[in-house]
C-alpha cells in the first residue's frame, strides 16, 4: 500500500514539472514578441478550450501594459469577448478592460462606446455586473466630461429592472458615483435629470433584496458626499428603512438620516399618531437614539457614534438622552446619581448602607410611563451599559463632542462620565477620562464625584493614572475640601506606585494655580505648622513633601497673603525648590526677603526678551566680523559656541535655537581649522596629520548638517539650503583631501564627476534661493562651473581649494519655533544591580518606556537600539501601536525589546539607546526636486544612490546589566 | 405543539426549593393545593395527561437553564413519574445541572431525612436522556417539531428556546437578562417574528438604575472596609451571581493592587467554577477576548477558604454559601464576625423573611440565636441587589428585537404582569395574556398554507418578475386536504362542468339628432382618441369592438334625436366595461364638424 502510494506521488510530482515546463517556454515565445496586444492575440487564438483561455487571461493580468499599447490590447480582448462562448472567461475579460482604463496616462473614452455596447447582448448576470463596474471605471476617470456620464447614467438606468441583484448594486453604484450633481440653473433638462435620479435611487430603497436596498442607499450617500442636495421627500422612506430585518441597510439608512437631519435640521415633521410636529433634526435624533438599543452592534455603534455630530438638536431631546424613568414595583424611584446629589446639597454624609435606602417614594401614573420610547430617553443611558465596549466608546465619544458644545448638558453627562472610569475595559476607562479632560472647562467636580474620580488613581495602569493626573490638572474643585482629598489620594498615588513623581507634581502645579483660596485655608494644616509651637523641620527630600510644597507655592502665586503662614524652613525650602525643580516653583514675591528672581511679566513679547535678544546679538556679531584674522575668528566662534550652549541650558524655551545655531557655528569653525594655510603648505610627509585632522572634520561636519536637518522640528527651506551649503563645502573639503593623498589620477575622475553632479543637484533644488547667497562657495563654485567641466581633476582641486577659503560666511536666519528632538528613557533606568537572568539562545523582554519631545512622525523614524558588549548592535523596529501621543509634540513609547545572547560566564553591561532614524531622500529638499522633475524630464528621476540613511543617537543610553546563562543539558 | 411549551412551563412552574421564592408567586396555587409532601416539592404532572403515559403526550422536554426552580423536578419527572422522551440542555447547564441536583438530593435526604426522593443513580439515569444542543443549532425532534437556542445571559448556559413546526413558532424565553454583567453578555434574539413570545416578567414593574453606580458602590465599600481593616462577609449562594461577583472583586484587585486575600468557600463551587473556565464561549465579550492571556476564572486572588482562616488576623473578603445567613458556613462565619464594628457584611440578594439575613437588614442588631444565645451585631450591614433578570425595559426590548404576533407573559405576580401586558399592547398593537394555572389560551395564527400551483398557469401568470408579488387569477380547488391552484379551464375540466358565460348589457342615451351611422362614426373617432392603448374597431356592420366589448348604436324609437348605444361585456371585462359606459355618459364631446 505505501509503495503504491508513494508511486503515486511520484507521478504526480513528475506531471506538475512538465507543466512547469511548457509554461516555461510559453513564456519564452512570448518574450520575443514585438508587441504585447500580437502576444495575447496569438495566446487567445491558441486557447483550444475555456479553461486555456482564462489561464493566458490570468497569467496576462500580472504584468503592467505600457500606456501605448493599452487600446490595442482592449480591442483584441473584444474580438475575443464577442467570439467567446465561455461567461467565465468573458467575465475575465470584463475585469480586465477595467483593469487596463486604470492604467495611468490612458484616457478610456475611445473604448467606452464599445463597453456599451458588450452590454447589449450579455445575458449572464455576473458578467454584467462586471461590465458595469468597468464602465464605472471608465466613468470615474472622465468624471470631467458630463455627457458621458449622462450617457452611462443612461446605460444604469437600463440596467436597474435586471432581476440580479448584482447588476442591480452596480448600476445604483453607477448612478451614485456618476449621476449628475450640478445645480441645475443653468440646463434645464440637467436639473430635471438630478431630479430623476434621487428618484430612481429613491425607488429601489424597496427593493426585495437587502444588498440592493443598501447599494441603493449608498449611491443616495454618494450623490450627497459630491455635493448633491437630497429631497427631504426621501426622509420618510429613510425612516422606515431603519426598521428593516438586514443589520446593513439599517445601518446605511442610520447615515443617511443623519445626512437629512444636517440639511434640514429645521424643518418641520408631523409626529405619527398625534397632531403634533417637530424639528426635523429632533426627530432625526429621537430615531437615531432608538437604533443605540439595536439588535446589531454593529448598528449600535454607528448610531453612537453619529449622535455626537448632532449639535443642533434641541436641549430638552439631548438632556432626555441621560434620562431613564426608573421605578421600583411602579413608584417611581430615585437614581443613584441623584440620591448622590442630594446627599451631598443636603449637607449630610453619605448614609446609604442601609437597606431600602433607595426604596421608591411616590406613586407613578401607568399611563404615563413609556417604556419604549419614541423620543432619545436613556439612550446614551444603555449605550454606556452596552455589551460591546465598541458600543461603549462610541457612545463616550459622542458623549464628549455634544458636552463641549452644551455646558448644561456636560454638567448633567458628569454622573455617566464618572461612573465610566470603573469600565471592565482600559480602553473605555481611558477614554472617558480623556473626554472629561476635554469638557472640564464647562464643569465643576463635586465632591462625591471628585471622590470617585480619585478612586480611580490606584489603578495599576501608569497610562490611566497619567491621564487621570492630566484630567486633575484642568479640573475644577468647587470646596477646600475636595482639594485636601485630592491632594491626599495623590500622597497616596505617590506612596504607592513612586514612578509617577514627576506626572504627580505637575499636576499639583496646575491644581495649585487654579484654586489659590481653596489651598489658602488649609496651608497651616498642610505645613503643620502650630502658633505657639515650632515643628520639627520636614525631609527636603521627601517627595511627598514636595508635592505638597508645589501645591502650596503655586498657590501662593496669586494669592499674596499665603507667604505669612509660611514658617522659615519653608522659605528656604522655597529658595532650594526654585532653583532645583524651576519648572514647578513659580518665583514668588516675598515680604521681607529678597526677591528671588525678578518676576517676569507675562507682557513682554518673546522678542523683547533679553536672552533672545543676547542670542540674536552674539549672532550678529559673528556674521559681521567678516575680516578678522583667522585666530581671532576661532576665537570669536569658540566664545560664541561657549555662549550659546550655556544660553541653551539655561533657557529651556531657546534651547533648541541656541543648540541649533551652536552647531552650525561649530560646523563653521571646523571648516576654518581645516584650511587653516599653514598646514596645508607643509611638505608631503607631514600630509598626513592635516589629512587626519580635515578629513575627521569633513566627516563631523557632515553628521553634524544632518543632525541639524534632521533632528529639529520647524526646520524651514531657508535653514535647509544652508545646511546643505555646509554639506557640499564639507564634501569639497573631503575631495581636496582625497586628492592630496592618493596617488595617481584615475580614481580622481570619478570623485569629481561625482562632486560636480551634486553641485548640479544643489543648483536645481535651490535655484530660488541662490540669490540670496552671494558670494558664498557654491555662487563662486558655479560662476567657475564651465571651467571646472572641462578642467583636469588636479586643476579642479585647485579651484576648489581657493574658492573653499575665499569664500564667505553665510548668515543662518533662524526660524520662528525651533524644537530638537530629544527622548529620554524613563524605563529601564539602569540602576538596578539584579542582572536580567535568561538561558542564552532565548529571548528575554525587556520593557522600555521612554518620553519623546518634538519628533515628527516617530513611527517612521523612531528605532531602539541594543549594544551588547562584544560590539554587537541590535536594531529594533518598534510597532507603530507602541507610540502614544499625550499631547501636542510628545510622544511616549512604550515598547519590548527582545534580547538574546550565546551564552557569558558573569553579568554584563548591554547599552539600550533610541536613535533616529533618517533618509535624505525623505527631506524636504528631495521631496522638491522630485516634484519639479515630475513633469520636465522624467528620466531624470532622483538618484537613489543619493539617498544616504543613517541614525542620529539622541537620547541617553542606558545600561541594562545581563546574564545568559548557559543552557542546562 | 402546545402540550411542549405548556410542559415546561410546569416544570419551572413552581418548585418547592431550600426556602420558597416569592417573586414567582403565579403559579404556586396550584402546587398548594395537592394534599401530598411529594407532591408538593414537585409540580403536578397530572395536569398534562390526566391519566397515561407523558412519554405519549410530550415530543420533548427542553430546559433552559440549571437554576432549581427550572430543572428540579427533572429526575422526579423523568425518572418517577416516567418519562422517556428526549430532554434538551444547552452544554453548560448538562454539566452544571447533575452537581445542583446532587446538592439538593443531599440536602433534603441526608440533612432533612426526606424520603421518598430522588436517588443519585436517578439523577445519572435522567442524564442519560439528555440531548445537548449548541446555540443557534436548529434541531429536528421529529418530522415536524425543531427547536432552536438563543443567548439568554442570566447565568452560565442559560438559553432562549424557539420552537416551531412548520411555519408556526413559539419563542419560550425562560430566565434572561438583557444587560450585560461582569461575566456574562446580554440576551440576544433575531427577528424571528414568532407566533407567540412566552416570556418571563420577573420585574414586570421595575426599571432599574445603571448597573454600575451598584457595581461601584460595592467595590467601594469593600476597597473602605479593607482598608481600614476590617473583614467583609459576602453570604452567595454557590452558582450565578457568586461568579459574577467573584470576577467583579477579582479585577478590583488587579487593577488596585491589592494584597488583602480573598477567599471562597469550597465544596461545590470548586467544581462550578471548573466548568465556567471551561465554557468561555458563553461568557461576556471581554472575558472571551481576554482568555488567551489568562483566563479570568483562573483566580489570582481568591483562594479556598478553610475554617480556621476565619480567625485570622488582619483584613479579608469571604463568598461564604448560603446566601441568606440561615444556616451552614456563612452564618458560623457571620457570628464570629459580627461583634467587630470594623467588619461588614454585603447582602448581595433577596432575603426571605425568618432568616438572619432578613432580620439584619430589616436593621434588627440583637440576633436571638439557638441555645437562647444573644449575638448583638455591630458590624456594617449592607445591601447590594445584584439580580440577572430583565427590567420591564428589557423585556420590552426583547419583544421588539422578536417582534412576536403575540406576547404570553409568565413567571410573575398578577398586579405586576397586569401593567405590562397594557403597556405591551399600547406600545407594540399585539395581544399579550397572561393566563392563571390551569387555565386554557387560545391564540388564532395566521398559518400559510402552500399551495400547489399547475406550471402552465404559472408561466402563463409571471411573465418576467418571478420575484416580485403579483395578482394573479386562477381557481383553486380545495379537494382531499390539498390545495390546488389550476387555471378555470382545467377546473371546469376536472370537475365536470360546463363554463357560463355572464355578460354585462348597458344602454346609454345620447342626444345625437344625426343619422346612426354618422353617430357610430363620431362615438369610433371618441373613443379612439380617449383609448389610445386598446384596439377600437370600426367593424362593417356598424358595431364598434372595443377589445372584446361590442357597442351597438339604434335610434329611440320615440325621439329620433336620441340615440341609444348598446354597450355589452362579459363579466372578465368589468374594469374596461364599466370605465367604457362611464365615459359615454358623459356624452360626446362637441365636435367641431
Amino acid at each position: 500500500m505505501a509503495a503504491h502510494l508513494k508511486k503515486r506521488v511520484y507521478e504526480e510530482f513528475t506531471k506538475v514539472v512538465q507543466q512547469q515546463h511548457e509554461d516555461l517556454s510559453a513564456k519564452k515565445l512570448r518574450l520575443t514578441k514585438p508587441s504585447k496586444s500580437a502576444a495575447l492575440h496569438v495566446d487567445l487564438c491558441k486557447a483550444t478550450s475555456p479553461a486555456d483561455a482564462l489561464q493566458y487571461l490570468l497569467q496576462f493580468a500580472r504584468k503592467p501594459v505600457e500606456v501605448e499599447s493599452v487600446e490595442g490590447v482592449v480591442r483584441i480582448l473584444l474580438e475575443h469577448y464577442y467570439k467567446e462562448n465561455d461567461a467565465s472567461v468573458r467575465l475575465k475579460i470584463a475585469s480586465l478592460l477595467g483593469l487596463l482604463s486604470k492604467t495611468p496616462g490612458f484616457s478610456p473614452d475611445c473604448i467606452m462606446d464599445d463597453a456599451i455596447n458588450t452590454l447589449q447582448n450579455e445575458k449572464s448576470h455576473q458578467v454584467l455586473a462586471q461590465l458595469l463596474d468597468t464602465l464605472l471605471v471608465i466613468g470615474t476617470k472622465l468624471t470631467e466630461n458630463p455627457s458621458v456620464r449622462m450617457r452611462l447614467v443612461e446605460v444604469a438606468c437600463k440596467h436597474l429592472t435586471d432581476s440580479s441583484h448584482g447588476v442591480r448594486n452596480k448600476c445604483l453604484q453607477l448612478i451614485g458615483c456618476l449621476g449628475p450633481v450640478e445645480k441645475g440653473v443653468a440646463k434645464e433638462a440637467e436639473s430635471q435629470a438630478a431630479k430623476d435620479v434621487q428618484k430612481i435611487i429613491g425607488d429601489h430603497f424597496n427593493d426585495q433584496d437587502p444588498r440592493v436596498r443598501t447599494a441603493a442607499i449608498k449611491a443616495m450617500l454618494q450623490l450627497h458626499e459630491r455635493g448633491l442636495k437630497l429631497q427631504q421627500a426621501i426622509y420618510g422612506q429613510a425612516c422606515k428603512l431603519l426598521a428593516d430585518d438586514y443589520e446593513q441597510v439599517r445601518s446605511a439608512a442610520v447615515q443617511l438620516i443623519w445626512v437629512l437631519s444636517q440639511l434640514y435640521p429645521e424643518s418641520i415633521v408631523p409626529i405619527p399618531s398625534s397632531n403634533e410636529e417637530i424639528r426635523l433634526v429632533d426627530d432625526a435624533f429621537g430615531k437615531i437614539c432608538h437604533m443605540v438599543s439595536d439588535g446589531s452592534w454593529v448598528v449600535r455603534v454607528q448610531a453612537a457614534k453619529l449622535l455626537g455630530s448632532m449639535q443642533q438638536v434641541s436641549s430638552h431631546f439631548l438632556e432626555q438622552t441621560l434620562d431613564k424613568k426608573l421605578m421600583s414595583d411602579l413608584r417611581r424611584k430615585r437614581t443613584a446619581h441623584e440620591r448622590a446629589k442630594e446627599l451631598y446639597s443636603s449637607g449630610e454624609f453619605s448614609s446609604g448602607r442601609k437597606w431600602g435606602d433607595d426604596a421608591p417614594k411616590e406613586e407613578i401614573d401607568t399611563g404615563a410611563v413609556n417604556l419604549i420610547e419614541s423620543g432619545a430617553c436613556g439612550a446614551f443611558v444603555h449605550g454606556l451599559e452596552d455589551e460591546m465596549y465598541e458600543v461603549r466608546i462610541a457612545a463616550v465619544e459622542a458623549l464628549c463632542m455634544l458636552a463641549q458644545s452644551s455646558p448644561s448638558f456636560a454638567e448633567k453627562c458628569l454622573d455617566f462620565l464618572v461612573d465610566m472610569f470603573n469600565d471592565e475595559i482600559e480602553e473605555v476607562r481611558l477614554q472617558s477620562i480623556h473626554t472629561m479632560r476635554k469638557i472640564s472647562n464647562n464643569i465643576t467636580l463635586r465632591e462625591d464625584q471628585l471622590d470617585t474620580v480619585l478612586a480611580v488613581l490606584e489603578d495599576s495602569s501608569r497610562d490611566i493614572r497619567e491621564a487621570l493626573h492630566e484630567l486633575l490638572c484642568c479640573t475644577n474643585v468647587s470646596t477646600k475640601e475636595g482639594i485636601h482629598l485630592a491632594l491626599v489620594e495623590l500622597l497616596k498615588n505617590l506612596t504607592k506606585y513612586p514612578t509617577d513623581r514627576e506626572s504627580i507634581w505637575k499636576c499639583l502645579k496646575f491644581l495649585g494655580s487654579r484654586h489659590p483660596t481653596l489651598v489658602l485655608p488649609l496651608v497651616p494644616e498642610l505645613l503643620s505648622t502650630h502658633p505657639f509651637f515650632d515643628t520639627p523641620e520636614p525631609d527636603m527630600d521627601d517627595p511627598a513633601y514636595i508635592a505638597v510644597l508645589v501645591l502650596i507655592f503655586n498657590a501662593a502665586k496669586s494669592c499674596p497673603t499665603m507667604p505669612a503662614l509660611f514658617s522659615d524652613h519653608t522659605f528656604r525650602h522655597y529658595a532650594y525648590l526654585r532653583d532645583s525643580l524651576s519648572h514647578l516653583v513659580p518665583p514668588l514675591r516675598l515680604p521681607g526677603r529678597k526677591l528671588v528672581s525678578s518676576p517676569v511679566s507675562p507682557s513682554i513679547t518673546p522678542h523683547e526678551d533679553p536672552s533672545q535678544q543676547f542670542l540674536h546679538q552674539s549672532l550678529e556679531r559673528v556674521y559681521n566680523l567678516q575680516h578678522l584674522d583667522p585666530q581671532g575668528i576661532q576665537e570669536l566662534l569658540e566664545f560664541t559656541i561657549r555662549d550659546l550652549q550655556r544660553l541653551g541650558e539655561l533657557q529651556s524655551e531657546l534651547a533648541g535655537m541656541a543648540d541649533f545655531t551652536a552647531t552650525y557655528l561649530q560646523c563653521q569653525l571646523l571648516l576654518i581649522k581645516a584650511l587653516q594655510e599653514k598646514l596645508w603648505n607643509v611638505a608631503a610627509p607631514l600630509y598626513l596629520k592635516q589629512n587626519a585632522l580635515a578629513s575627521a572634520a569633513a566627516k563631523q561636519i557632515l553628521e553634524e548638517t544632518y543632525k541639524m536637518e534632521f533632528m529639529y522640528s520647524g526646520v524651514e527651506s531657508r535653514q535647509v539650503v544652508i545646511i546643505h551649503h555646509m554639506r557640499l563645502q564639507a564634501k569639497a573639503l573631503q575631495l581636496i583631501v582625497t586628492a592630496r593623498t592618493t596617488r595617481g589620477v584615475e580614481p580622481l575622475f570619478g570623485m569629481c564627476e561625482k562632486f560636480l553632479q551634486e553641485v548640479d543637484s544643489f543648483q536645481r533644488c535651490f535655484i530660488s534661493e541662490l540669490p540670496q547667497m552671494q558670494g558664498s562657495f557654491v555662487d563662486k563654485l558655479l560662476d567657475l562651473m564651465p571651467r571646472l567641466v572641462t578642467s583636469k581633476p588636479s586643476e579642479v582641486v585647485k579651484i576648489l581649494q581657493t574658492t573653499l577659503r575665499q569664500s564667505t560666511f553665510l548668515h543662518l536666519p533662524l526660524p520662528e519655533q525651533l524644537h530638537r528632538a530629544s527622548a529620554n528613557i524613563i524605563e529601564p533606568t539602569g540602576e538596578s544591580d539584579n542582572p536580567l537572568r535568561f538561558t542564552s539562545g532565548l529571548v528575554v523582554a525587556l520593557d522600555v518606556d521612554a518620553t519623546l519631545e518634538h519628533v515628527q512622525d516617530p513611527q517612521g523614524t523612531v528605532k531602539v537600539q541594543v549594544l551588547y558588549p562584544d560590539g554587537q548592535a541590535q536594531l529594533i523596529h518598534p510597532k507603530p501601536a507602541d507610540f502614544r501621543n499625550p499631547g501636542p509634540g510628545r510622544h511616549r513609547l512604550i515598547t519590548q525589546v527582545y534580547l538574546s545572547h550565546t551564552a557569558w560566564t558573569e553579568p554584563c553591561q548591554i547599552e539600550v539607546r533610541l536613535l533616529l532614524a533618517y533618509n535624505s531622500n525623505r527631506s524636504k529638499a528631495a521631496a522638491k526636486i522630485a516634484k519639479s522633475t515630475w513633469n520636465e524630464s522624467p528620466e531624470a528621476l532622483p538618484q537613489p544612490e543619493n539617498g544616504i540613511e543613517g541614525t542620529i543617537p539622541f537620547s541617553k543610553p542606558v545600561k541594562v546589566y545581563i546574564m545568559p546563562k548557559p543552557a542546562r543539558r | 405543539m402546545l402540550d411542549v411549551v405548556y410542559c415546561f412551563i410546569l416544570i419551572e412552574g413552581q418548585l418547592v426549593t431550600e426556602i420558597p421564592k416569592s417573586s414567582s408567586g403565579h403559579h404556586k396555587d396550584a402546587a398548594e393545593q395537592t394534599p401530598s409532601r411529594l407532591e408538593r416539592r414537585f409540580p403536578d404532572f397530572s395536569y398534562i395527561t390526566q391519566n397515561g403515559r407523558l412519554t405519549d403526550f410530550l415530543d420533548c422536554v427542553i430546559i433552559s437553564h440549571f437554576h432549581l426552580d427550572h430543572c428540579g423536578a427533572l429526575p422526579y419527572f423523568s425518572e418517577m413519574v416516567g418519562y422517556d422522551g428526549p430532554i434538551y440542555m444547552t452544554h453548560p447547564t448538562k454539566a452544571i445541572c447533575p452537581i445542583l441536583l446532587e446538592d439538593y438530593r443531599k440536602i433534603t435526604v441526608d440533612k432533612k431525612g426526606e424520603t421518598n426522593f430522588f436517588t443519585s443513580q436517578m439523577i445519572k439515569d435522567c442524564m442519560k436522556k439528555v440531548v445537548a444542543v449548541h446555540l443557534h443549532q436548529t434541531v429536528q425532534v421529529d418530522e415536524e417539531l425543531e427547536i432552536k437556542a438563543y443567548y439568554a445571559g442570566h447565568v452560565l448556559g442559560a438559553a432562549m428556546f424557539q420552537i416551531k413546526v412548520g411555519c408556526e413558532s413559539v419563542v419560550y424565553t425562560g430566565d434572561y437578562n438583557m444587560t450585560p454583567d461582569r461575566h456574562l453578555g446580554a440576551a440576544w434574539i433575531d427577528k424571528c417574528r414568532p407566533d407567540l413570545l412566552i416570556t418571563e416578567s420577573t420585574y414586570a414593574t421595575t426599571i432599574r438604575d445603571s448597573k454600575r453606580c451598584r457595581e461601584r458602590d460595592f467595590l467601594k465599600k469593600v476597597h473602605e472596609t479593607v482598608e481600614r481593616g476590617g473583614k467583609v462577609l459576602i453570604p452567595v449562594f454557590a452558582l450565578g451571581r457568586a461568579q459574577e461577583l467573584c470576577i467583579l472583586l477579582e479585577t478590583f484587585w488587579e487593577r488596585m493592587n491589592l494584597k488583602a486575600p480573598i477567599y471562597f468557600s469550597t465544596g461545590l463551587t470548586e467544581k462550578a467554577n471548573h466548568y465556567y473556565k471551561l465554557f468561555i464561549t458563553w461568557t461576556n465579550q471581554k472575558i472571551r477576548k481576554t482568555f488567551v492571556q489568562r483566563n479570568m476564572f483562573e483566580f489570582k486572588h481568591i483562594k479556598a477558604f478553610d475554617r480556621a482562616f476565619a480567625d485570622n488576623p488582619g483584613p479579608m473578603v469571604v463568598f461564604a454559601t448560603p446566601g441568606m445567613l440561615h444556616a451552614g458556613q456563612s452564618l458560623q462565619i457571620f457570628r464570629k464576625w459580627a461583634g467587630n464594628e470594623k467588619n461588614m457584611v454585603i447582602m448581595p440578594g433577596y432575603c426571605v423573611q425568618g432568616t438572619v439575613g432578613h432580620k439584619i437588614l430589616s436593621g434588627q442588631r440583637k440576633l436571638e440565636m439557638e441555645g437562647r444565645q444573644i449575638l448583638e451585631v455591630k458590624m456594617q450591614v449592607e445591601y447590594m441587589s445584584f439580580s440577572a433578570h430583565a427590567d420591564a425595559k428589557g423585556i420590552m426590548q426583547l419583544i421588539r428585537q422578536a417582534e412576536p404576533r403575540n406576547v404570553l407573559l409568565v413567571h410573575g405576580e398578577a398586579k405586576k404582569m397586569e401593567f405590562l401586558k397594557q403597556k405591551i399592547e399600547q406600545e407594540f398593537h399585539v395581544n399579550c395574556y397572561m393566563p392563571a394555572n390551569g387555565e386554557t389560551t387560545t391564540i388564532f395564527t395566521n398559518p400559510s398554507i402552500p399551495v400547489d400551483i399547475s406550471l402552465g398557469l404559472l408561466k402563463r401568470e409571471t411573465a418576467i418578475d418571478a420575484k416580485k408579488p403579483k395578482l394573479m387569477h386562477g381557481t383553486l380547488i380545495m379537494k382531499d386536504n390539498s390545495f390546488r391552484l389550476v387555471s378555470p379551464e382545467q377546473a371546469l375540466k376536472e370537475l365536470g362542468l360546463a363554463e357560463h358565460q355572464l355578460r354585462f348589457t348597458c344602454r346609454v342615451h345620447i342626444q345625437d339628432p344625426r343619422k346612426e351611422h354618422e353617430t357610430v362614426l363620431r362615438v369610433y373617432n371618441h373613443l379612439k382618441g380617449v383609448l389610445k392603448d386598446y384596439s377600437v374597431q370600426h367593424l362593417p356592420d356598424g358595431s364598434i369592438t372595443v377589445e372584446s366589448i361590442l357597442i351597438q348604436a339604434t335610434a329611440h324609437l320615440e325621439d329620433q334625436g336620441t340615440k341609444v348605444l348598446l354597450v355589452s361585456w362579459t363579466y372578465q371585462d368589468e374594469e374596461l366595461g364599466s370605465y367604457l359606459t362611464s365615459l359615454l355618459k358623459k356624452g360626446l364631446p362637441q365636435s367641431t364638424s
